[in-house]
């Protein structure tokens, strides 16, 4: 018999990074230097924002593929507001990402639960809507580094502890996802909703309210990191993002969140943003053609789902089974 | 009406029309650009306008429609043929669709040629583009090897594995590699003209080869995002970004020193040559034709090749010298 906590997918992503960086290291000793590390976790600290929203989501049986347009979106109108107004305290701007985002991310909600639209389509619909607008507000120009204050681009720079402060945004992000999915009931109810919806309905959860709150919570996150990307890459522009919003649904469903709804975990999905973002930042340094890159990133994903589902999979008994195979 | 009435009415118009514009004291260029408005196109009537003032007797037409939609300029073209101007050049927003009304037009008489954004062949007397493929691959490398008296390694950035334009400029720039002694392209490597993952690419070159001296970026998402790797990574000043980007969005990284230089064509240098060749067509002093060679002032002489296309010039470079000039036209 196997432990148990061998078992969890957690561990076994857990072992599956370990395992990733000890084969980068060695050929590429440098990469697990302290202080790359730090540059990795810091890289990905966009990705893991994001994936915490996008669980929430995706607990309920929903997805969110407007993220990125959201991500473009407000890092359009926070670099703009930038321009218009320099002056702008650093804390004005966050409040106004995290609003602006929440609003977006509110409008998907508002269309899956009181339309009943599937959220796939409402998000695919967003998604090139909230592009769209980002070009109309931008006319399809950049904002560019010397058009942005200097706090403006300082912020997710700072360093605390040794960690910047884009790092730290993510680590708390992290905590007030733990405690939000294991300490309150909005937490469980999004579990409730995913796993059984005709069963939370006769629990009291309003079910259509419930995925509204999560799409919400997606999308201030993707507000969040509006700001935190454009003032980190120091230019904001249509096409920013684009593409982002499958890493982080592969994010999530390498992390071991069940696309049915219902099924994950906050220490999961870290760890699947985590796996992606040191494939990420690896493949530029260990030196493999740019046309095997993708092949690789694919099939780690892949790997990695395969994994999940294998140890996921309760062994039950098989009744009816020559029935089974005529069928 | 009788066919001998529509014959003479025809020809005592033509007479007239003929007439009207012998009597035109100047010669008159319309410069016809993609929409009004645009810096690009502001910055290259002003060098239309120094070269009218060059040449004398030459009066500049700088219009275009409002929206950068063909049909527009197509209202634009005929009504500068009612005009009867001596001169269209055009930066087309449709290479096939202005073709019928420019052929009109030089029915008519009037020069017309393209630049910047091409017409098909047959619906102008030559184009001109900014550059060309082997005047950039060199300028790109050209850049890097100003600033490396000592040689050493530089690595390329592109956009994508299968851009067209980048890989043509990549592979100009590798045939021109032996006049460059002493500078290795140790890498190339693809930041998909994607911020995030251009800026990652950089920061990975960085790592592996710590001696690195410059970073080639021949796209403009590429080359912002590697000059702010560049600064983020601390390397201002050792690491030189350069490569081919926009003032506007690369005022920054000049500022910060990550980048030393850069380059692109100049606007004001195409409107000036534009209507160069616009005049020397029209008043007769050149021909166009496969091979032909036609001055245009400061800028020296257009050679034309089998499709009557020329290339203008080298790219023109911007330093701290001229940033500020130019960040806020394009």
């Amino acid at each position: 018999m196997m432990p148990q906590l061998l078992k969890s997918r957690e561990a076994i992503l857990l072992a599956a990074i370990l395992a990733l960086l000890a084969i980068i290291a060695s050929r590429f000793p440098a990469y697990v230097e302290p202080g790359n590390l730090i540059n990795v976790f810091n890289d990905t600290s966009t990705l893991i924002i994001l994936a915490m929203g996008q669980m929430c989501v995706i607990l309920t049986r929903c997805i969110d593929l407007s993220v990125a347009a959201n991500v473009a979106l407000t890092g359009m109108v926070v670099a703009t507001l930038n321009t218009l107004m320099p002056g702008l305290p650093v804390v004005a701007i966050l409040v106004v990402a995290l609003v602006l985002g929440a609003c977006l991310g509110a409008v998907n909600g508002l269309l899956v639960w009181k339309l009943q639209i599937p959220a796939i389509v409402v998000t695919l619909g967003t998604m090139t809507i909230f592009r769209g607008i980002v070009f109309l507000i931008s006319d399809g120009k950049w904002i560019n580094a010397h058009e942005m204050s200097a706090g403006f681009k300082d912020f997710p720079r700072m360093e605390i502890a040794g960690l910047p402060m884009l790092s730290w945004i993510a680590v708390l992000v992290v905590i007030c996802f733990v405690v939000m999915i294991n300490r309150t009931p909005l937490g469980r109810s999004f579990f409730a909703v995913g796993g059984n919806p005709n069963a939370a309905v006769y629990t009291g959860i309003d079910v259509g309210r419930t995925q509204f709150l999560a799409f919400t919570i997606s999308g201030m996150m993707a507000g969040l990191t509006g700001y935190l990307w454009v003032s980190r890459f120091a230019v904001a522009y249509v096409d920013i993002a684009g593409g982002f919003e499958l890493e982080v649904v592969a994010a999530c469903v390498i992390g071991g969140i069940s696309i049915a709804g219902g099924v994950g975990s906050v220490a999961g999905t870290l760890l699947g943003a985590l796996f992606l973002g040191v494939i990420k930042n690896a493949l530029p340094v260990v030196n493999i053609s740019p046309f095997w890159q993708l092949a690789i990133s694919g099939s780690a994903i892949i790997i990695a789902v395969a994994f999940n589902a294998q140890s996921s999979r309760t062994k039950g008994r098989v009744i009816l089974k020559s029935a089974e195979h005529t069928a | 009406m009788s066919i001998f009435k529509k014959a003479l009415t025809t020809a005592t118009i033509a007479t007239t029309l003929f007439a009207g514009a012998a009597q035109a004291e100047d010669m008159r260029i319309a410069l016809v650009v993609k929409a009004l408005g645009i810096g690009f196109f502001e910055a290259a009537a002003k060098g239309a306008e120094e070269a009218a003032a060059e040449l004398g007797g030459v009066e500049i037409i700088y219009t275009g429609p409002t929206d950068t939609t063909a049909e527009g300029q197509i209202e634009v073209i005929n009504s500068l043929i009612a005009q009867q101007v001596d001169a269209i050049a055009v930066s087309a927003n449709d290479t096939d669709a202005l073709v019928p009304t420019l052929k009109k037009a030089m029915q008519r008489g009037i020069t017309v040629i393209s630049w910047d954004s091409g017409v098909a062949e047959e619906g102008r007397q030559l184009h001109l583009n900014p550059s060309s493929n082997p005047l950039i691959g060199n300028m790109i490398i050209k850049l890097a090897a100003d600033h490396m008296p000592d040689g050493g390694d530089v690595a390329v950035l592109s956009a994508t594995t299968t851009s067209t334009n980048q890989n043509i400029w990549i592979e100009e720039m590798n045939k021109v590699m032996g006049n460059y002694p002493g500078i290795n392209v140790v890498a190339t490597v693809y930041g998909d003209d994607l911020a995030d993952k251009s800026y990652r690419e950089a920061t990975g070159l960085m790592q592996t080869y710590p001696d690195l001296k410059a970073i080639i970026a021949p796209t403009s998402v590429g080359i912002v995002a590697a000059a702010q790797a560049v600064v983020d990574a601390g390397k201002a000043g050792e690491v030189n970004v350069t490569g081919l980007g926009l003032p506007s969005e690369m005022a920054g990284a000049i500022e910060s020193g990550a980048s030393k230089s850069f380059a692109i064509w100049n606007p004001i240098d195409l409107g000036y040559s534009a209507t160069m060749l616009s005049h020397a067509l029209a008043s007769g002093a050149a021909e166009a034709g496969p091979g032909a060679e036609i001055p245009m002032g400061r800028m020296g002489t257009l050679k034309l090749d089998e499709n009557t296309n020329g290339a203008m010039a080298d790219p023109f470079v911007y330093d701290s010298s001229n940033i500020d000039e130019f960040k806020s036209i394009f």
